[in-house]
């Protein structure tokens, strides 16, 4: 039914359910029947699974025409819409979550749309692909080249990302916003979470990616 | 594609009369209101013996939970899934209504009706004035798109259907989707606007007005009164739809369609004939339209239009006509459609977030114009059917059959 979705990260499934991992943590951050906005909603898949694994109000924002289509013709409340731009739209507390999955290093102002997801919603979760992962350090250190990886398979000049950022950079932004850091999750390399309690150094060279659950402070 | 025509045919006796026919004693059920029963117009005044001519589709279920109503454009009618009448031409929607389609007639209960101000069955300025006994003219009071809408909720009373599953429609019929889920809010589980606005732009108004002054140009509309005197304004109807017509096509599809051949001609004629394909065609839309279409009644469902300012009713502010909606609406817009621009659905789109309603907005790449919502686009089918499977659901209606 859905049509090609280009995601900015193609991520880890698992095998039996057919579900992104990262979709999975994001889900388990967010409470039964809450009122959801997930900004870049690609093809639909998360709105899909918040909607019948924890029987979310799950709405979507999505950039790309072909997503929106295919996330409506599966019959989900998906608009068409630039993050940079149209989360201006929205009143204050619309929601209870504004999740932005796997889109944050694709926006042209990552500190302007975080701060309109805590104006919208009183959490914000956020999931991004962790530039300061160990693989991307060896790529720039050892052979000094942007690196292209399994979920960052674009060259520099191709890809949609255009703001990366580290897992510190990331918590250092947080502080600077004010808001609360409620769970933060590093995905490893085989797209399950990091287990360990770990110092943010470590998480910053182990996590591929990167799950944080923010609150705002009132 | 409408096959072109070399000259304007002269007007055929029969299909006048069977156009006149129409607007009192249609092909189609009828509804009659008593004098007890009048419309209250925006105009102020009470419209009495108002008279509603419809078409249904399938069955309401059980529980008359499966009814969808779907809205026509300004020259459209009730023969939205069935052969017209006059023109033996098939159904206008039937891209979208019928067995199988997204509005699917073997799962819900269709209904469409002419609107207020029509001609082919609706009470309209081509009715008979119960008062006089002779054909309204302007002395029909002018009609706006929320009295359209309150026509139609009196036919869903008569009808015994309370809720709708959805309202759809496109352009025009778009507006009074609009204006149904504003005015009765509870009525409405799902919207489905295509290709409108939520108020009608100067753009628009400024075209409608041509279009009316090619009419009452015509000396034979002779002051709204022709009907009296046994003729019709069909030249000045003819170019009105001509000029209307290329609104409705994008600069890109008049050019595939036609660029600058020649009709049947090697050689320019340095003349006024239509020497173009483009020109052809437009005298034929013109001289189909008048064969279908009252005069007068083009001038009323125009006005009806330009008057249709939704945010105004509720302070200016759209959002204000959504605030605590339950309706699910689903908006879509053709790239290249300049009558109703993406910017228009967009505007309800974000009056849709900021009241806090369940919207989705698709925007479809497509070179046809205006026109594309009542053309076979792929992706507006699968929309539509997502979007109706879904109001089906959350309506606790049975899944779809398997075909």
């Amino acid at each position: 039914m859905s049509g090609p979705v280009t995601l900015p990260a193609p991520a880890l499934v698992n095998r039996e359910s057919g579900v992104r991992t990262d979709h999975v943590v994001v889900a388990d951050m967010v409470a039964a029947g809450a009122r959801v906005l997930d900004v870049g909603s690609g093809d639909g898949a998360l709105l899909e699974l918040l909607a019948t694994t924890r029987g979310c109000d799950a709405r979507g924002i999505e950039l790309s025409r072909e997503g929106v289509n295919a996330g409506v013709a599966r019959g989900l409340a998906v608009v068409q819409g630039d993050a940079d731009v149209d989360l201006a739209h929205y009143p204050d507390d619309a929601f209870d979550y504004v999740i932005l999955s796997q889109t944050l290093q694709a926006t042209r102002r990552p500190r302007w749309v975080l701060e309109q997801m805590l104006r919208i919603g009183r959490h914000a979760i956020v999931s991004f692909p962790n530039f300061g992962h160990w693989r991307s350090r060896v790529d720039l250190l050892l052979h000094g080249r942007m690196p292209v990886t399994e979920n960052m398979p674009l060259a520099w000049y191709e890809t949609p990302n255009i703001h990366f950022c580290t897992i510190r950079d990331f918590v250092d932004l947080v502080e600077v916003m004010g808001a609360r850091m409620e769970k933060a999750v590093a995905l490893d390399s085989s797209g399950h979470p990091v287990r360990f309690n770990l110092p943010w150094s470590v998480w910053n060279l182990l996590g591929e990616q990167a799950v944080f659950l923010l609150t705002r402070k009132d | 594609m409408e096959p072109l025509v070399e000259v304007a045919a002269p007007l055929e006796a029969a299909e006048d009369a069977r156009a006149r026919r129409e607007a009192d004693t249609p092909h189609s059920p009828v509804v009659r209101f008593g004098p007890e029963a009048p419309l209250k117009l925006d105009a102020g005044v009470l419209l009495p013996g108002l008279q509603i001519a419809y078409q249904t589709y399938g069955e309401p279920n059980a529980a008359r939970s499966n009814a969808v109503l779907v809205c026509h454009a300004l020259t459209g009618d009730q023969h939205v899934a069935s052969v017209n009448p006059v023109t033996g031409k098939p159904g206008w929607w039937e891209t979208l209504v019928g067995p199988g389609k997204p509005i699917d007639t073997e799962r819900f209960f269709v209904i469409c009706s002419n609107v207020l101000g029509g001609c082919m069955g609706t009470t309209g300025p081509a009715s008979r004035n119960p008062a006089t006994g002779s054909a309204y003219g302007l002395d029909m009071p002018l009609v706006t798109i929320r009295d359209m809408v309150n026509a139609q909720a009196m036919l869903l009373d008569h009808l015994g259907i309370d809720e709708l599953l959805c309202v759809a429609g496109g352009s025009m019929g778009g507006m009074q989707v609009l204006q149904w889920a504003a005015s009765y809010p509870d009525r409405v589980r799902s919207a489905l606007p295509i290709a409108t606005a939520a108020r009608h732009s100067a753009q628009n108004i400024a075209f409608h007005e041509v279009g009316r002054q090619a009419v009452m140009a015509d000396p034979e509309w002779h002051g709204g009164h022709y009907l009296q005197h046994g003729v019709t304004p069909h030249r000045g109807l003819a170019v009105a739809r001509m000029a209307a017509h290329i609104t409705y096509m994008s600069d890109q599809a008049l050019h595939r369609k036609f660029g600058r051949r020649l009709q049947n001609r090697e050689l320019p004629t340095f003349g006024f004939d239509a020497d173009f394909q483009v020109e052809s065609y437009l005298r034929y839309q013109g001289e189909s339209f008048v064969q279908r279409f009252d005069p007068n009644s083009y001038l009323y469902v125009t006005r009806a239009m330009d008057y249709f300012d939704l945010a105004a009713d509720y302070d200016g502010v759209l959002a204000n006509a959504f605030r605590g909606s339950k309706t699910r609406f689903c908006l879509v817009s053709f790239t290249s459609d300049w009558l109703f621009p993406t910017q228009d659905s967009r505007t309800v789109v974000h009056a849709l977030n900021a009241s806090g309603a369940s919207v989705s907005f698709a925007e479809i790449d497509s070179d046809k114009g205006h026109d594309a919502f009542l053309l076979d686009e792929p992706e507006l089918t699968a929309i539509a059917r997502g979007f109706l499977d879904s109001a089906a659901k959350a309506a606790g209606l049975p899944a779809v059959r398997t075909r």
